[in-house]
């Protein structure tokens, strides 16, 4: 142990002829490095051969709202065909599809849509996106757009709504009313549903009886005021 | 001793040359680079000009319109969809009635021809993004498609580079939301700490052992 700890810290003594000779490799190993890399210069000219294509990014196939060479109309999307349905997604008799039974306006949810918490938020989400710009938040006709337009938009509070059957708000929704376009091409039946059960639920909160409301609601009321 | 066929600064000058072919070819290939990320090329925060000047500033940010009343397929489909003349109509059949700038869509509801808008984003044709499954998970409009509530003339606000898409794909909870605030276009991202967004990843069922940037998550 002792001794390969002296003999290592000793240098090593080289002869001057082995010292040059030593050098003389290195150099030239150096110089054939560099000559290799300098014959590999011309790579970087390839990047003028590449070329740029593009018929991945743009297939020959349609994506929505595409402008179409092949239909007369220009269109990619082409609109349904009139008085046509999209297979099985439509039923004449049900009422979650025209809001009616029997032919008259229904005057409860159809049976495939529960009444929750949940339908109701889900209710709010839509009412607020698509209703509210001309009916208001709270359905008192004061929207953004009536407010700042020339419109005059119904309440949805007085007794002749507060007494409809809640179809004919689906109906509304559906097929519109006046000057109200349909929105049934935004807006799929059940979320209409949906917005119908909402407005019950704001005709209530317009409406509502003092004696409905709980000791822990009156509070929060008075605390309020 | 015949003359010397180069003068004494020989050396210098192909040294020099040599420098400055290195750096011309660096260079160049540093200006591609530049070129390509820049707003000339990726078209970032230059509007378009478009048939009606529509100004999602006024509808959203000043009316307060919800995304999701033109935009109405955002939540169920791959496309956000674009409104058709018809929705444009619902309100302005009422509202703004005479104004010139809108006669083209008063002109394509009556004759049924579309408006031929000018698309801001185009996607190459093999990445197949969804916009419901982002706003489903919790993704704001607004951290891809930035302050369009501000903007007049829209613009495109990212340039859509895969590096862009797989920052997110790789850190949700770096961008993530409450569902509640998808549409909400001043939602801070650090209204929520960092371990409150990893929850959120958790409760929207994310995945984060990294499949998310498989190649066939977005290309099929």
């Amino acid at each position: 142990m002792a001794a390969t700890v002296q003999g290592s810290s000793r240098p090593a003594e080289v002869p001057v002829g082995v010292r040059n000779e030593h050098r003389r490799m290195v150099n030239s190993v150096r110089k054939s490095f560099f000559t290799r890399v300098a014959r590999l210069a011309w790579l970087p000219l390839c990047l003028l051969l590449v070329a740029c294509h593009v018929d991945m990014y743009d297939q020959p196939k349609y994506k929505p709202n595409d402008v179409s060479t092949f239909f007369p109309d220009g269109r990619a999307m082409q609109p349904p065909p009139a008085n046509t349905v999209p297979l099985n997604s439509y039923n004449p008799e049900s009422p979650l599809m025209t809001g009616r039974i029997e032919g008259q306006l229904a005057d409860q949810l159809p049976p495939e849509l529960k009444l929750d918490a949940a339908l109701l938020a889900h209710g709010q989400s839509r009412y607020n996106a698509f209703c509210a710009p001309c009916h208001g938040l709270v359905g008192d006709g004061q929207g953004v757009i009536a407010y700042r337009g020339p419109l005059t938009v119904p309440s949805l509070h007085n007794d002749r709504l507060r007494n409809a059957q809640i179809g004919y708000f689906f109906d509304v929704i559906t097929n519109g009313i006046g000057k109200m376009y349909s929105y049934a091409s935004r807006i799929p039946p059940e979320d209409r549903w949906a917005i119908a059960a909402y407005i019950r639920a704001l005709q209530l909160s317009q409406n509502a009886d003092v004696a409905l409301l709980s000791e822990a609601e009156l509070q929060q009321v008075r605390a309020g005021r | 001793m015949s003359a010397q066929i180069f003068p004494r600064n020989a050396n210098a000058i192909f040294l020099a040359s040599l420098f400055g072919l290195v750096m011309l070819v660096v260079g160049t290939i540093a200006a591609m680079v530049g070129f390509y990320l820049s707003p000339w090329y990726t078209d970032v925060g230059i509007a378009k000009a478009q048939p009606v000047p529509f100004s999602h500033k006024h509808h959203v940010s000043e009316l307060k319109i919800d995304c999701r009343y033109c935009h109405a397929t955002v939540e169920k489909a791959a496309t956000a969809g674009f409104p058709a003349t018809e929705t444009c109509m619902s309100c302005h059949s009422q509202v703004w009635t005479t104004s010139p700038l809108l006669e083209v869509v008063r002109t394509s509801y009556q004759t049924g021809e579309p408006v031929v808008w000018n698309r801001i984003y185009d996607l190459p044709d093999f990445v197949y993004f969804n916009h419901s499954i982002h706003v489903a998970k919790g993704i704001g409009c607004s951290s891809c498609h930035g302050r369009i509530d501000q903007q007049q003339l829209a613009a495109k606000a990212q340039p859509l580079y895969m590096g862009w898409c797989l920052g997110c794909h790789r850190a949700p909870e770096d961008y993530i939301r409450p569902r509640e605030e998808v549409f909400n276009m001043e939602w801070d991202v650090n209204a929520l700490s960092l371990a409150e967004r990893r929850q959120l990843v958790i409760e929207y069922q994310i995945p984060t052992d990294g499949q998310l940037t498989n190649c066939f998550v977005c290309h099929r």
